[in-house]
């Protein structure tokens, strides 16, 4: 269970962000918005070997002490980054790959949608929902 | 083959429709309105089809995957010439277009030809837009069915 969901544009900017109800939620906006420039290096790395490239999942980010930060990027360089509790040791590589992929169709089918404008906010509540039930229970 | 079949009539249609409803001094816009039509659908289309793919190495990787993977799955065939100049002018040749084939060869139609065009470039150059390739999409027939994309990629 993540404790913060963000999609972000291929501009960098924020199109959707949630997170579990805290009373710091700052800094998860903080988080996520450093982790851009991982992400972003990833991205670009050409050096490194060919099939680090071709997949759309990066992996672990970088851990904070408290946190772990996850990246995945689509071909349309939106970007999907998910923040989890660290003390949360369950959760497996797996785990976070098929929430990304949950993210991805979701996004997709909102794209779908002729009501929504490329770039807008996403204020749909069907992706609303099922990030919903990606984020930490409490 | 039906659902096939149901794309091109609601397309011809469509064209149909834009260039009844035109009024006189807005004759011209309607090849415009028709590719910012195909512009929004090749958005949303190759965000979908690019779902399951492996990133993208360099420009011409890109370019293949619309001549084969993006043009497979909209139109059931795939490019059959591509060339490049290397510098940013890609011609893609179709020598059965989807769309023409249903028309008559000969010259006959070959005036109101470009009208069908339009809505195909507006998808190539939407589907470019949002891969980050801002690109000049226009269509020449030279004899039917066969046409030729020309895209030409801006670099800022």
């Amino acid at each position: 269970m993540a404790a913060c969901v963000a999609v972000i544009a291929k501009e960098n900017y924020p199109l959707f962000i949630k997170t579990i109800p805290t009373e710091n939620e700052l800094k998860f906006y903080y988080t996520v918005h450093t982790s851009l420039d991982v992400v972003e290096e990833k991205i670009s790395s050409v050096g490194k070997n060919t099939n680090d490239l071709r997949e759309l999942y990066l992996g672990l980010l970088y851990p904070t002490e408290d946190y772990k930060v996850y990246g995945y990027v689509t071909n349309t360089r939106v970007k999907f980054v998910v923040v989890v509790d660290s003390t949360n040791a369950s959760l497996r590589d797996n785990e976070i790959r098929t929430m990304f992929k949950k993210l991805h169709n979701a996004y997709v089918d909102m794209l779908c949608n002729p009501f929504y404008k490329l770039g807008d906010n996403i204020t749909s509540k069907g992706f609303e929902n099922i990030v919903k039930g990606m984020l930490q229970q409490d | 083959m039906a659902d096939e079949a149901v794309f091109e009539f609601l397309h011809m249609e469509m064209v149909a429709h834009i260039h009844r409803e035109a009024v006189k001094d807005e004759k011209d816009q309607c090849i415009s309105k028709l590719e910012a039509l195909g512009f929004r659908v090749g958005q949303s289309l190759i965000e979908r089809f690019t779902k399951e793919c492996s990133r993208f190495k360099d420009e011409l990787d890109t370019m293949k995957f619309l001549c084969k993977d993006f043009w497979g799955l909209v139109y059931k065939k795939q490019i059959d010439n591509l060339r490049t100049n290397h510098q940013g002018v890609y011609v893609l040749q179709d020598n059965k277009f989807k769309f023409l084939v249903q028309m008559s060869t000969g010259k006959q139609y070959m005036e109101s030809a470009p009208k069908y065009l339009a809505f195909p470039c507006g998808m190539i150059r939407g589907a470019l837009s949002n891969l980050g390739v801002n690109c000049i999409v226009t269509a020449e027939v030279s004899a039917m069915p066969a046409c030729k994309f020309q895209i030409q990629i801006q670099r800022t």
